[in-house]
Formats: C-alpha cells, sequence, structure tokens
C-alpha cells in the first residue's frame, strides 16, 4: 500500500488528485474511471477540510491506496471531527434553480461515482473513508 | 488558475484554464461577481481548458447563472464542456440548469 500525508489545506487538492490519478492509472481503470476516482477523492478531502476540520487550515489528511484484483481502493484517514451521517441533508435532484441547495451534493455525487463507499470513526485512531471503484467489465 | 474576460457586442465570455476546485474555484467566484456588477448577465463560459471541476465550481455556475436569469436579463451558457466533467455534472443532474454548447461561437451566436 502507498500514500501520501498532506495538510488539510485546500492548495492541496491538486496534488492529492495527482497521486490517485496515477494510482488509478496504475490499477488499469479507464479514464473516464480515473476521473470518477479523482472528482470523488476532490470531493471526500474538501469536505474532510471544510467539515471534519472546520476549515481552519489546520490537521492532516493521509490518502492511501491498495490495487485490487478488480479496481482500485482509497482510504482517506483524518484526525478532524466526525462526520454524523444523520447531519448530512439529502441531496434534492429535482430542485427547480432557485431552490437548489448545495447541502449533500458532494457526498450524493461520492456514491455516484464510487461502487463501494465505506465510513468509520474511532476516537483513537480518528476517521477513515474507503472508497472503492471496480474496473469495468 | 489564469481567467480571461471577454466582452463582445451581445455577451461576454469568461474563459478559465486549468482545475476548477475548492482552491481555485473561489477566484471564479470573483471573477463572476465582477462581471454581473458591471451590468452583465449575457454569459458564456469557455470551458474549453478547465480540465477538472469538483461540485465547488459548479455552485459557481449555479449561483451566477441565478444571479443572471433574474428579472429575465440574461443567462450563464457554457461551452466545449469536457465530456468527463459533463457526465459528473449528469450525475448530480446539474447539467439541466445550463444550455451547453459544442463551441464558442454557437454559444455566443445563442444570444
Amino acid at each position: 500500500m502507498r500514500s501520501v500525508r498532506v495538510p488539510a489545506k485546500y492548495e492541496y487538492l491538486a496534488q492529492i488528485s495527482k497521486f490517485v490519478g496515477k494510482a488509478a492509472d496504475d490499477a488499469n481503470l479507464d479514464d473516464a474511471a480515473i476521473y470518477a476516482v479523482q472528482l470523488a477523492v476532490d470531493e471526500a478531502c474538501s469536505n474532510i477540510m471544510e467539515h471534519a476540520y472546520l476549515g481552519k487550515g489546520q490537521g492532516e489528511i493521509i490518502c492511501s491506496y491498495e490495487i485490487l484484483e478488480d479496481g482500485l481502493k482509497i482510504i482517506l484517514s483524518d484526525m478532524g471531527k466526525p462526520l454524523n451521517p444523520e447531519d448530512v441533508p439529502v441531496f434534492d435532484l429535482s430542485a427547480t434553480l432557485e431552490e437548489l441547495n448545495r447541502g449533500g451534493a458532494g457526498i450524493y455525487l461520492m456514491h455516484q461515482l464510487m461502487d463501494q463507499v465505506h465510513y468509520e470513526t474511532d476516537p483513537q485512531l480518528g476517521n477513515k473513508l474507503e472508497l472503492v471503484k471496480r474496473k469495468e467489465r | 488558475m489564469e481567467i480571461t474576460t471577454t466582452e463582445l457586442k451581445r455577451c461576454t465570455v469568461v474563459k478559465a484554464v486549468g482545475r476548477v476546485d475548492s482552491y481555485t474555484a473561489p477566484e471564479l467566484e470573483e471573477v463572476f461577481k465582477g462581471v454581473n456588477d458591471q451590468g452583465n448577465y449575457k454569459l458564456v463560459f469557455d470551458m474549453t481548458d478547465v480540465d477538472f471541476m469538483s461540485s465547488k465550481g459548479w455552485w459557481v455556475l449555479i449561483e451566477t447563472q441565478k444571479v443572471c436569469k433574474r428579472y429575465n436579463r440574461g443567462e450563464l451558457v457554457l461551452a466545449n464542456v469536457l465530456d468527463r466533467i459533463r457526465e459528473s455534472l449528469d450525475l448530480v443532474g446539474m447539467s439541466t440548469y445550463f444550455q451547453i454548447f459544442d463551441d464558442v461561437t454557437a454559444a455566443v451566436g445563442s444570444f
């Protein structure tokens, strides 16, 4: 497993994106799947920076990956505030332009882009988000 | 991120180069706000050289679209959107809020 540790600041999003893009390429994912991984990881890391670390630019994110036989697993770890899934608003796809509200869009998108999304939190070990993208058959 | 603005007779073209993510989206937001503040509401966003766009970027476009369409004074249209970006827009149903043209000429011609 390879990993990179970066400060939880928006200016590091491009570096994380490059890292997972290379991982997805090494896992032989096609171009659409590589973009899906990069976008899902970007949404996840932005949420960690904004909500887990409260947008203060403190703390770190560790991004690791594991190449699977049929795809790629990305693991994002942080020591910020745990996510309470009940606090995440349900993203409304049918809203009119004026009603459209951004809450929950990133998480909704993450689930649409990836084949598996698993989140767990531990008071000692922090938060862990696992994202799996499988190859097209 | 490099952003340029060109005022034409019928509309204003905003062109960005590179990644639009949580880091760069505020820069784009400032540019659109400045264009709106000058009374320009008929806008083309030239996405030819935008190779990545997260939801943070789309919200900039959504908020700009709300401002432009208010009082029927204009619209923000998109030009030359990469397939992968368009597919991710479709996933969250956001492409329905924009007219998307294959090239800038067609987008400008729509006004």
